[in-house]
């Protein structure tokens, strides 16, 4: 649409575009910074951010493989990324995809059915979602280690269990596809049910099909959660090889033992797949976010 | 006139299947002597049935798996932790009553009498233990010898494999036994199998029992304590009486000197009174609350402030490559919370990351960003705002989208200028659906645990604090180090902070759902 412009527009822009490109690089200083030091040799290499030697001794560990150091010591990578990154995706898609389900189906009952002390059970599951799982550990810890004395495959140490804790988390999930199901129709449903479909076949041919894009969001969303879930899994998880990438990523650091340049590369490693997969699902992600959402 | 459906007939053993195995996994949780947790299984197993079987409970079919979700570990853990917040459960005071009485009792020393040294010998598949009296073993003395040959003994043959072996052993003298023993397994053997020899109770034919006190000797062991009344311990060889004390969770002398462990016991308000009565507990704990609320309430003006500005900036339709800047803006939020908190924590990092570098090469200053607490607030302070404000303006951006161009139009036309249209027009029509948005965003980042415990763990410390007290510490990072951290393991301590910090989310999400509503009146 055209509109009215002032005469100082022009400068205006200009001014704009130099304001933005110098914002963006200081807000991409970090992560080009990041991917420049996992190329760097060494741990504690400095220079500038074009590296001027290039050397893929980090990326070698952070793949798997081990090195032959310049003194000729074999150099073994320090901790399993890879296996992190498997561990988390892992939970996270399996814990995403039984969210979906339990979310959808609760959020149906809220939508479609009635029953007594429906708000009121809405209402506290959001208030009750807003308790920290941080302020809950020393429960959530007693809960797996007993559920662990009966059933060993659910119980602490174990990916099950801490996938069993993430249900928890559905409340916001519950709201967010309740919201849409409340912009559908109910007269398609209806007519359905004319024709002689039960509550549960009206739900699952006629509803769910139309829901199949809140369904993706919630997918991405519960998804992304339980790939930055930090917590829980901490204590849930001890063992090297059963960590997720959240929890572990945080031994490159400790003062005693600072492998910067040996985290650059397995931050760079396991941080892109999952950006890609963030700014791809991202016009679904807004959507989401607007509805109340909120990440970390 | 019914047909007769099949798959119903078949649904009914599947059902009955399903109820004998859940009622298999609740009889072994009874058995285990977990009563309060069999109930528990059993109150939401027979509740699953219920929902599943009877039409009564029909739109509960759909919501049961999340309202069981939420009930098992959020519900139930609030109650847990508010529960543990009135007791005194900590490290040192773990057990209940009952399991530290029997673990005091079960303590040993080693008694008098002889101890004997072993070796172990296969037989078959088994192992046999050979037993002989230590210390007069090179004696010259045929006598002596002789006494030796009487009093060697042997075990019936044993796995040595299960975790839990036979209660009690009762070895034969070898002599009567009339055995001829093999090769003794080497002493490297030996060893791999001390778990289950260290479990072993030998009795021998004159009455003494003897445990494995080392990789060649077993000895005679004795309890420290006995029971002597129902709140009594007695040191066997000392007399000393410990008496237990149900106030503070300990077997105490009359001189108030304890035994450890002590047992969990309800200590009502104590831990809330230390809160707020302690002096040396209430100083760090009221800074921390302070630093908390003006740490979320700062982030959000800061996260608001920028991401408003990009998203007003990026809604002008005169600025070309938008969609690239956008992208590019909303980077930060895409890489995972977790790298880019680390990520920053290098580069933060005094003497080889990089912003110092930088720092130093342009102003030749190098800031000790973990060390000093105004720094280290500063610090987080920019790292949550470069984490947070493309939430904010991915939420503005779609606001504005919202708002009718023809405003804008009418505005131009009276020649306002981008100032007085951004004040004039934007701000009062996005403020109040943004309102419950950054409500949320304050009650998230008052439980921001993630970025504090990543970036500074919330050092640097107070100093001669009881418990230990970071400067850049919220409430939740400063809970878990009481619970996780300190040597203390406090526990009930942190149940009691936690259960407050509840109090206070609570009433922020309440605040938020009444705006909700506010916004959308007709109560959908």
């Amino acid at each position: 649409m055209a509109m009215v412009v002032g005469k100082n527009q022009k400068w205006r822009i200009v001014a704009a575009h130099v304001g933005l490109i110098a914002f963006i690089a200081l807000i991409m200083f970090p992560l080009l910074a990041i991917v420049s030091i996992s190329l760097r040799p060494g741990n504690f290499a400095t220079g500038s951010l074009i590296p001027r030697e290039i050397s893929l001794e980090h990326w070698k560990l952070a793949l798997g493989f081990s090195y032959q150091a310049a003194d000729g010591s074999l150099v073994e990578p320090p901790f399993p990324v890879l296996r992190w990154l498997w561990n988390s995706i892992k939970i996270a898609a399996i814990s995403a995809f039984l969210i979906v389900a339990i979310s959808t189906t609760a959020a149906y009952a809220f939508a479609r059915l009635k029953f007594r002390f429906k708000m009121p059970i809405l209402n506290s599951m959001m208030l009750l979602q807003m308790f920290p799982a941080v302020l809950a550990l020393v429960a959530i810890f007693a809960i797996f280690e007993t559920i662990g004395q009966f059933v060993p495959w659910l119980g602490v140490e174990t990916h099950s269990g801490v996938v069993l804790a993430y249900l928890g988390g559905v409340a916001m999930h519950i709201w967010t596809v309740r919201g849409y199901f409340d912009t559908i129709p109910v007269e398609i449903e209806e007519c359905a049910k004319v024709d002689g479909a039960t509550h549960w076949q009206a739900f699952r041919f006629v509803l769910l099909p139309m829901a199949v894009p809140i369904l993706m969001v919630v997918f991405v969303l519960a998804f992304i959660g339980g790939i930055i879930e930090y917590p829980v899994a901490s204590v849930l998880l001890r063992k090297v090889d059963n960590l997720t990438l959240a929890v572990g990523s945080q031994y490159y650091l400790y003062p005693q033992k600072y492998l910067w340049g040996d985290f650059a590369a397995a931050a760079v490693l396991s941080g892109v797949p999952i950006t890609i997969v963030f700014l791809f699902a991202q016009r679904w992600i807004v959507s989401g976010l607007t509805a109340g959402g909120v990440k970390g | 006139m019914k047909r007769i459906d099949w798959r119903r007939l078949l649904n009914w053993p599947i059902v009955a299947m399903l109820g004998i195995a859940s009622l298999y996994l609740v009889w072994l949780v009874y058995l285990s002597g977990e009563v309060l947790w069999a109930v528990f299984t059993l109150a939401l197993i027979s509740l699953a049935f219920f929902v599943y079987l009877s039409n009564i409970a029909f739109a509960y079919r759909y919501l049961f798996p999340g309202l069981a979700g939420m009930a098992v570990f959020v519900v139930f853990p609030i109650l847990y932790t508010t529960q543990i917040g009135f007791t005194n459960y900590s490290s040192t005071n773990l057990l209940t009553f009952e399991r530290a009485t029997a673990y005091l009792l079960e303590r040993t020393q080693p008694g008098e009498g002889t101890s004997y040294s072993f070796t172990v010998h296969p037989d078959g598949a088994e192992f046999r233990l050979r037993l002989v009296p230590k210390g007069e073993d090179d004696e010259e003395d045929p006598q002596k010898k002789a006494e030796v040959a009487r009093r060697t003994y042997v075990t019936p043959p044993l796995a040595l494999i299960a975790p839990t072996p036979p209660e009690e052993v009762k070895a034969v003298a070898l002599a009567q036994a009339n055995i001829a023993l093999k090769e003794p397994l080497p002493l490297g053997d030996v060893i791999k199998r001390r778990d289950v020899l260290s479990r072993l109770n030998i009795r021998l034919p004159d009455g003494a029992l003897i445990t494995y006190a080392g990789v060649r000797e077993f000895a005679p062991q004795e309890p420290v304590y006995r029971q002597t009344g129902r709140d009594e311990l007695t040191v066997v060889k000392t007399g000393v009486v410990y008496r237990a004390n149900h106030d503070t969770g300990f077997y105490e002398t009359k001189d108030g000197e304890r035994l450890q462990p002590g047992f969990k016991v309800g200590i009502g308000f104590g831990n809330y009174q230390r809160m707020f009565e302690d002096p040396k507990f209430r100083g760090p704990f009221f800074a921390i609350f302070a630093w908390t609320v003006s740490f979320a309430s700062l982030t959000v003006l800061f996260t608001l402030a920028v991401g408003t500005t990009l998203a007003v900036l990026l809604n002008w339709e005169a600025l070309r490559f938008r969609t690239v800047y956008r992208t590019l803006l909303f980077l930060p939020y895409a890489v995972p919370g977790f790298i880019s908190i680390l990520v920053f924590k290098g580069l933060f990092n005094q003497n080889f990351g990089e912003i110092n570098i930088a720092l130093d090469a342009l102003f030749g200053i190098k800031p000790a960003w973990f060390a000093d607490p105004f720094l280290a607030k500063a610090m987080i302070l920019i790292v949550n705002t470069w984490l947070g404000y493309p939430y904010i303006m991915v939420l503005v951006t779609g606001l504005i989208k919202a708002i009718p161009s023809d405003l804008y139009e009418a505005s131009a036309i009276a020649g306002a200028s981008p100032l007085t249209n951004f004040f004039k027009i934007t701000a009062p029509l996005i403020i109040k659906p943004l309102m419950p948005l950054l409500i949320a965003s304050f009650a998230f980042n008052f439980n921001n645990f993630v970025l504090i415990w990543l970036l500074t763990q919330g050092r640097p410390d107070f100093l001669g604090t009881p418990v230990p007290a970071g400067t850049t510490d919220i409430l939740v990072s400063y809970t878990y180090r009481i619970a996780f951290q300190d040597s203390g393991q406090n526990f009930g301590l942190a149940a009691a902070i936690s259960t407050m910090i509840f109090f206070l989310v609570a009433l922020l999400s309440m605040a938020n759902l009444k705006l909700l509503r506010v916004n959308k009146p007709e109560g959908k």
